[in-house]
């Protein structure tokens, strides 16, 4: 791709379109506006900000299908960091939402691919979305059989 | 709209004095300086030339400059030369260096860590100046060298490299500064070092350009080997066009300081002002008053710098950051770290380095589009617990 570019004369950007339009244009973040409001029942978190990664799941889980209707989200970190957390949350809840135990079996290959790929040495550190789902969803079934 | 190109520390636009001062020589002077005949004299007689110009602005003999290949070679030159000429006659040899030097100084010095020197960095205070105690307490017999970069590209702060002089000058150690920034005084004189880089590359001269000084009396041993150029100390046929370049960009770098580039610094506080009164939380990094006229550097806590950067350029503005994310190592600034700042407010760096064709309402516009993106960023973080830090 980067090579096309090249060869086409434009100047290519750091990483690919897809990545770009969810960099620039995040799905389902949690904005000023939704704190307090937004309805969940389901939190998880994962990285920390010393790394510089941190990201942050609210979700509204169906109680009765288990299925992830609504989500949003926080991250702190890099433009890949940021694209990587907006495809997650476009991913599990596409399609009238995944049901729990397909989110809990997402990998970080799976939001790669989604994502056409990115930079080797960002792959480690900016996608941490698989984790902070799975807690959620821990923290969420814990909560449940309490 | 014409992008706002404020990463100027990090290359700058060539002068277009220096420009023309080179199409002639590509055109016309393509001989060898080492061949006997008369396009080989006429290369040679242009190469003195220009050391002897170079020698006059910076005030030195000619044959105390080597021409380099930039910055970095220059550094890696003063760096491993003096080690490899002097470092034998010592038992443990001691190269002294400060916490925050360009990779240029710092990786040939772990090199030679690993040959069995012993190398030791002197820390920095808050605003980026080496602690002089720790530097004098580090000096001892068997220092051969110490070298203290003369300006900080990252945060701009200005090191008191007179006072380093007359520290150094009691001891029988030398003394190297790498200068490779615009606006900073070359003359060896003044400064009072033994050794000293110059990269044209960052004067708005050509890439690939640079000297080393290195004061008479003192040898080094070459890191090129090859045919006799630069008297044996740095072989390969000199790239001519680029030195005459060089050679005009100190030029005007010289002239420049001499009007104390009263409006750059006076952009330069405009933008820092304006910067930190739009962002709430920002911090300003280096030296408040001692600093290069053209860096105006910051930390915003609770943002990450490529995605500053990346929101930044797609809205025409070019500035860079020390986050751990934009670099290929990814470590944070080694520079912020060691002033002080924690981790996880260094990935919010960010650095303006002018250039003399900036005016305030470029800075309006970048400021005000700044101020957009560090909300919309603080919006989407997760991390907002660094207010109280």
């Amino acid at each position: 791709m980067a090579e096309d570019k090249i060869k086409k004369n434009n100047i290519p950007w750091v990483y690919n379109d897809i990545v770009k339009d969810h960099f620039f244009n995040p799905r389902n973040f949690l904005s000023e506006k939704e704190i307090g409001k937004f309805k969940f029942n389901a939190f998880g978190e994962a990285g920390n900000p010393v790394c510089g990664d941190m990201m942050k799941f609210w979700l509204w889980i169906d109680p009765k299908t288990e299925k992830i209707k609504e989500c949003r989200w926080q991250t702190f970190g890099c433009g890949s960091a940021i694209a990587s957390t907006s495809m997650l949350s476009v991913m599990v809840t596409e399609n009238g939402g995944m049901t729990l135990d397909e989110a809990i079996k997402i990998k970080p290959r799976d939001i790669l691919e989604r994502l056409g790929g990115l930079p080797d040495q960002k792959i480690h550190c900016s996608v941490l979305g698989d984790k902070a789902i799975r807690n959620a969803i821990d923290n969420y079934l814990r909560d449940v059989s309490n | 709209m014409k992008r706002i190109y404020l990463d100027n520390a990090a290359s700058t636009p060539i002068l277009p004095e220096v420009l023309r001062s080179m199409i002639e020589a590509n055109k016309n002077n393509y001989g060898n300086p080492l061949s006997i005949h008369e396009e080989g004299r006429r290369a040679k007689l242009s190469l003195e030339k220009a050391r002897s110009e170079i020698a006059d602005l910076i005030s030195c003999e000619k044959d105390e400059i080597i021409f380099t290949n930039g910055g970095t070679e220059a550094n890696n030159l003063a760096i491993l030369g003096i080690a490899g000429e002097y470092g034998e006659k010592y038992k443990k040899p001691k190269i002294i260096s400060s916490a925050i030097e360009h990779k240029s100084i710092i990786k040939p010095l772990e090199y030679l860590e690993k040959k069995g020197f012993k190398i030791e960095f002197v820390g920095v205070d808050k605003n980026g100046k080496i602690n002089l105690n720790q530097l004098k307490k580090y000096i001892d017999k068997q220092t051969i060298l110490v070298s203290v970069m003369l300006a900080n590209n990252e945060v701009g702060t200005i090191q008191p490299m007179k006072e380093i002089s007359k520290i150094i000058s009691k001891t029988h150690a030398m003394l190297h500064t790498d200068a490779a920034n615009h606006y900073l005084d070359f003359n060896v004189k003044n400064l009072g070092i033994d050794l000293m880089t110059i990269n044209g590359g960052k004067l708005g001269g050509p890439k690939g350009t640079g000297l080393l000084y290195v004061k008479k009396g003192i040898k080094i041993s070459p890191i090129i080997f090859g045919a006799k150029q630069e008297r044996g100390m740095r072989a390969g046929t000199e790239n001519l066009p680029g030195i005459i370049g060089l050679s005009k960009a100190i030029e005007i770098n010289q002239k420049r300081l001499a009007g104390n580039v009263k409006k750059l610094r006076e952009i330069r506080d405009y933008t820092i002002k304006n910067v930190l009164r739009a962002i709430p939380y920002s911090i300003l990094t280096g030296d408040p008053k001692n600093r290069l006229p053209q860096i105006a550097s910051f930390i915003i806590p609770g943002t990450e710098g490529e995605s500053l950067v990346l929101m930044l350029d797609r809205r025409g503005v070019s500035v860079s950051t020390g986050s751990a994310c934009n670099s290929l190592s990814l470590k944070p600034s080694a520079v912020l770290l060691a002033m002080g700042f924690s981790q996880e407010i260094i990935h919010g760096s960010l650095r303006v380095s002018l250039g003399e064709d900036i005016t305030k309402k470029q800075i309006d516009y970048f400021v005000s589009e700044l101020r957009k993106i560090v909300i919309r960023l603080r919006e989407i973080s997760s991390f907002k617990s660094w207010k109280t830090k």
